[in-house]
């Protein structure tokens, strides 16, 4: 439901006014291109109004049919959702790896696979879950509702966008594909050299590892500078800094991370890849070289990885618990402190992963503190979020569940975690199951458990269907027991002495009756993902129709259709709260004066979110899609032969060209 | 509530972990039972906090507001009250935050300075063994064993930790915690063990195909079994007396055995492999893995890639009447 702005409206976004009514004004001062007449000649959405609005705005932004559109559409919603798909079959895939280890070490001695394959499983296990779930799929979910809940039309540099998830796609298949050809990496998801150097991994598994991160790092970067952009540049009018949605500054902060933090672990495996491809000695302490460094630039990506990870999460958790304790949240300005305290901290802990190397004493006890640290901003926001409860009044739906169950898990991992910020304490526990377990309860509980309630809260957004409530039950507490039985144990035969990656373990250990348990908690576990499995794909066929806003929530990606049209919304809205949804329930104010024919977007500005100018953002194209392909003949030619740099780049500078090629837009040749 | 049941039933297990002949709440020795008794005070802390945050989360859970109101609507009066409410929470984490580095702090620095001790090991991980080597000013009284370390009870004794090929983590819970063997580097860490027993150790850092067979036996034993032992083992082999240790001596004295193995006191000087001058005395072969009796042995040199798949040591082609005296000759190697 749209109407007409009132003045009420108008004093408390003044500048979004003349963008209204067409008058000329913006910034005193300052000629804006929004303030240019409307040309007579373009059908503007002002003129149209209703079902022909929408049929013709869905025209101007939708994808079109056949296999070439799908390759070409640049639409965010729905290379959000193949995203949001294929991120989810990799945590299939690595639950499932996992599923194969937790039966080889239910018994000791146990036979099920030999040493290299379990080498491999638990690669593939770790490299899949960090790289292929982990990171993609908050930003999975930021390509799909950042736009929506900023009110705008498309994510910032769309075809980039586009370009990120092919090679995302592409580098998780070809590792999949090496491990289904018994050439799966099999050094562990850290690859330290020298075990993964040439001298001690011959052959192509270790190469394959790290061209793999190449990919993920090309994909993770060129997302999250989209997302920036669109956060800050494509905000519906007056959406001021303290409007934002707090899961939108959640993948914010999380974008700049990811920015910040992939490229030491590109450094890290660039220069592996040159030691083993190339012939330097980076890494070879026999030719002045230092394993250590690697371990450094390793970890300085590999700890704001695992907040790469948790980010999202808190934006999922924050939009769940607003939305179910039907109040807004309660300290937002904290929470989004604590948000932007826990980025940059994140980057001051990664020596807590090498208390064991012999570091010098006074460097690792630094480190104890700024890894206790942490725990502060982390801890405001679980306060900030248990106040927002408690003066709600909560509703017990599945999302909410997987919330409360997030609190359970996340803050017993949280604390496990504090003991492993202690150098002595480490020493003892430092690759041990122990930390298998601190890091399953911190990464399933911090990222795992808000997903599975972000996935039952968007679902009707994303499909326009409800899950089924009765089977998201079943799906809560089985998963709740099941990770518990599994990983609980995991602390005690850690500090019963059994380190990490054995792929088996003497009968005299004395480890065995705690391995049978965490083995059938693992499968109960698992269990429980294919009831979830078995509720998305029925849910999508036949689940009650959800409406657009089937939760009464207030945050704007509800405004919009389920599934959301191609414009996602006929006109702009205008934000006067920062739960725009809450505060207008009869109707939401918006702004008119864009193209219906052309892909228009208003661009606005940085901290008060005025309508600045309108711009016209890329149509589908299926160069992206091209230059995605070519990019990955020249990576995994390159593992093979340096000749693949020389041949290699002449496709994807093709590539290039065709997507770049200047092409007026019909506005600029009228 | 019923999610409760199962934790508290599970939180009863830690109880069978204080047993152990590899485990880090069973200390035996000043540095691992200050580390057991700072992780029971942090258990205690931290568990604490994990109970008070849970249960103010179900409080949280009642229904406070009135249906249907506006959801954008707050009290100041309350408002006022949980921001006051989260400050103290915050101060208290805090503090517990501070103390808990604190306490830290003071047993890193406990811990890492290191006392003199009256003995020195170089300890060298290898893919996937370990090799130890006795220091000693006089260089007759060095000498190289595997896999199984002697200390006398009540002394620190000074580990050199070192790496030949890929980074290893030389971990004993029974006494301390662990430190990386890192090639190019070396690490040094102390042990001490109260009482005579026998430990084990394990690599703790991911090493390639084996990584899970790399063990290791700490025998502490008084000062004078030390003392024995360690003359015993400065010695070399003593020559077999009867026929079939001879025999089994020319077995493995014209196999390629000499290659990588050392026996002293004979021509076997390979140095890639473990000593097995003394091999016999050792209560377990392939680091930890098989313990020693003559039938293990003989497995062993027969299949060692069915024992440890992988392991660097080749499978020898030996006539079947090889085999024993091979095996009884290396037992026979005390």
């Amino acid at each position: 439901v749209t109407r007409a702005i009132t003045s009420h409206d108008l004093d408390a976004v003044p500048e979004v006014t003349r963008l209204a009514t067409g008058e000329r004004g913006g910034i005193p001062g300052v000629q804006s291109e929004a303030d240019a007449p409307p040309s007579p000649r373009e059908l503007r959405d002002d003129q149209v109004d209703g079902p022909e609005l929408t049929a013709r705005l869905a025209k101007t932004w939708g994808t079109e049919k056949g296999l070439i559109g799908a390759l070409s559409t640049v639409d965010h919603k729905v290379i959000g959702r193949r995203y949001i798909i294929t991120a989810i079959i990799f945590l299939f895939l690595g639950g499932l790896s996992a599923v194969v280890m937790r039966m080889q070490l239910a018994l000791p001695e146990n036979n099920l696979v030999g040493p290299d394959l379990y080498n491999q499983l638990f690669t593939m296990h770790g490299t899949t879950m960090m790289f292929l779930f982990g990171v993609p799929i908050g930003e999975a979910f930021a390509v799909y509702l950042v736009p929506l809940m900023v009110g705008t039309r498309n994510i910032a540099f769309p075809r980039l966008n586009a370009f990120s998830y092919y090679v995302y796609l592409f580098g998780g298949f070809m590792i999949w594909a090496a491990f289904m050809l018994n050439i799966g990496p099999d050094v562990g998801w850290f690859a330290y050299v020298p075990l993964s150097g040439p001298e001690f991994s011959p052959g192509k598994r270790a190469d394959i590892w790290a061209q793999m991160i190449t990919f993920t790092e090309v994909s993770g970067i060129a997302v999250a500078i989209s997302v920036v952009v669109t956060v800050f540049k494509l905000r519906a009018p007056g959406m001021t800094l303290d409007r934002i949605p707090l899961f939108v500054w959640a993948e914010l902060i999380n974008s700049f991370v990811i920015i910040f933090a992939l490229p030491a672990v590109v450094t890290a495996s660039a220069f592996l890849l040159m030691d083993r491809l190339v012939g330097t000695h980076l890494f070879n302490p026999a030719e002045g070289g230092d394993a250590l460094l690697y371990q450094h630039l390793f970890w300085f990506f590999g700890h704001p990885e695992v907040y790469i990870i948790f980010l999202p999460a808190t934006g999922w958790v924050s939009a769940i618990i607003v939305t179910f304790s039907r109040r807004q949240a309660f300290g937002y300005i904290a929470l989004v402190l604590s948000l932007i305290a826990t980025g940059f901290l994140s980057f001051g802990l990664w020596v807590h992963h090498m208390f064991t190397t012999g570091l010098p004493q006074l460097g690792a006890s630094f480190f104890t503190a700024s890894s206790m640290l942490i725990a502060i901003p982390n801890g405001i926001q679980i306060f900030c979020w248990i106040a927002t409860l408690w003066d709600g009044r909560p509703v017990f739906r599945t999302p909410l569940l997987f919330v409360i169950g997030f609190f359970f898990i996340f803050v017993a991992g949280g604390l496990s975690g504090i003991m492993l910020a202690s150098v002595p304490l480490d020493s003892q526990v430092h690759d041990t199951f122990f930390v298998v377990a601190h890091f399953h309860y911190v990464l399933i509980g911090g990222n795992v458990f808000p997903l599975i309630g972000a996935i039952y809260y968007w679902f009707p957004k994303f499909t326009g269907r409800m899950m089924s409530e009765r089977l998201g039950k079943w799906h809560f507490w089985l998963a709740i027991i099941g990770f518990n039985v599994a990983f609980f144990p995991m602390h005690i035969t850690g500090l019963m002495g059994m380190p990490r990656r054995v792929y088996t373990y003497l009968p005299e250990m004395g480890w065995g009756n705690l391995n049978l348990i965490s083995t059938l908690g693992a499968v109960l576990f698992f269990g429980s993902f294919l009831l979830f499995l078995y509720n998305m794909v029925t849910s999508a066929r036949r689940g009650s129709l959800a409406g657009s806003n089937p939760w009464d929530a207030g945050t704007l990606e509800w405004a919009s259709a389920s599934p959301p049209t191609p414009q996602n919304f006929d006109r702009i809205p205008v934000v006067t709260n920062r739960e725009p949804l809450w505060a207008n329930r009869d109707s939401l104010p918006v702004v008119a004066g864009l193209s219906v024919e052309n892909r228009e977007q208003i661009v606005s500005t940085v901290t008060a979110g005025r309508a600045d100018l309108r711009e016209t953002t890329p149509e589908s194209s299926l160069w992206p899609f091209l230059a995605a392909v070519a990019i990955t003949i020249l990576f995994i030619g390159s593992m093979f032969t340096p000749w693949a740099l020389v041949w290699g780049t002449p496709p994807l500078a093709l590539a290039l060209i065709g997507w770049f090629w200047p092409k007026a837009s019909t506005e600029d040749e009228r | 509530m019923k999610r409760v049941v199962p934790f508290l039933l599970i939180l009863s297990l830690p109880l069978a972990g204080c047993q152990g002949w590899q485990s880090a709440l069973d200390a035996q020795g000043p540095p691992a039972r200050a580390l057991a008794d700072m992780f029971w005070i942090f258990v205690a802390v931290l568990g604490t906090v994990w109970v008070l945050t849970m249960a103010s989360l179900l409080l949280a859970l009642r229904k406070r507001r009135p249906a249907g109101a506006d959801p954008l609507a707050t009290d100041p009066g309350t408002e006022r009250r949980m921001t006051i409410t989260i400050s103290i929470a915050i101060a208290l984490t805090l503090a517990i935050v501070v103390s808990l580095t604190g306490l830290s702090y003071a047993a890193q620095k406990a811990l890492f300075s290191h006392k003199d001790g009256a003995l020195t090991l170089t300890v060298t991980g290898q893919q996937w063994w370990w090799k130890i080597t006795y220091e000693d000013e006089q260089p007759s009284r060095v000498f190289t064993t595997a896999n199984e370390i002697h200390i006398p009870v009540g002394e620190p004794v000074l580990i050199k930790l070192e790496a030949s090929d890929v980074i290893h983590s030389f971990w004993v819970p029974n006494l301390t915690g662990k430190m990386d063997a890192i090639p190019g580097r070396q690490n040094q860490l102390q042990i001490q063990a109260d009482r005579p027993g026998v430990y084990r150790g394990q690599c703790a850092e991911f090493c390639g195909l084996q990584h899970a067979h790399m063990g290791m036996l700490i025998i502490a034993e008084t000062k004078e079994d030390f003392e024995r032992w360690r003359n015993h083992q400065i010695s070399s082999a003593l020559p077999p007396n009867d026929p079939e240790h001879q025999r089994g001596m020319e077995v493995f004295l014209s196999k390629p055995c000499v290659m990588c193995h050392q026996v002293r006191g004979t021509d076997a000087g390979g140095k890639v492999a473990p000593d097995l001058t003394h091999v016999g005395s050792r209560r377990y072969i392939g680091a930890g893995t098989l313990e020693t009796t003559r039938g293990n042995i003989a497995a062993w040199i027969i299949d060692p890639h069915g024992v440890k798949p992988g392991v660097n040591m080749p499978t020898i082609q030996l006539e079947p009447d090889e085999v024993q005296p091979l095996a009884s000759y290396l037992e026979g190697l005390k």
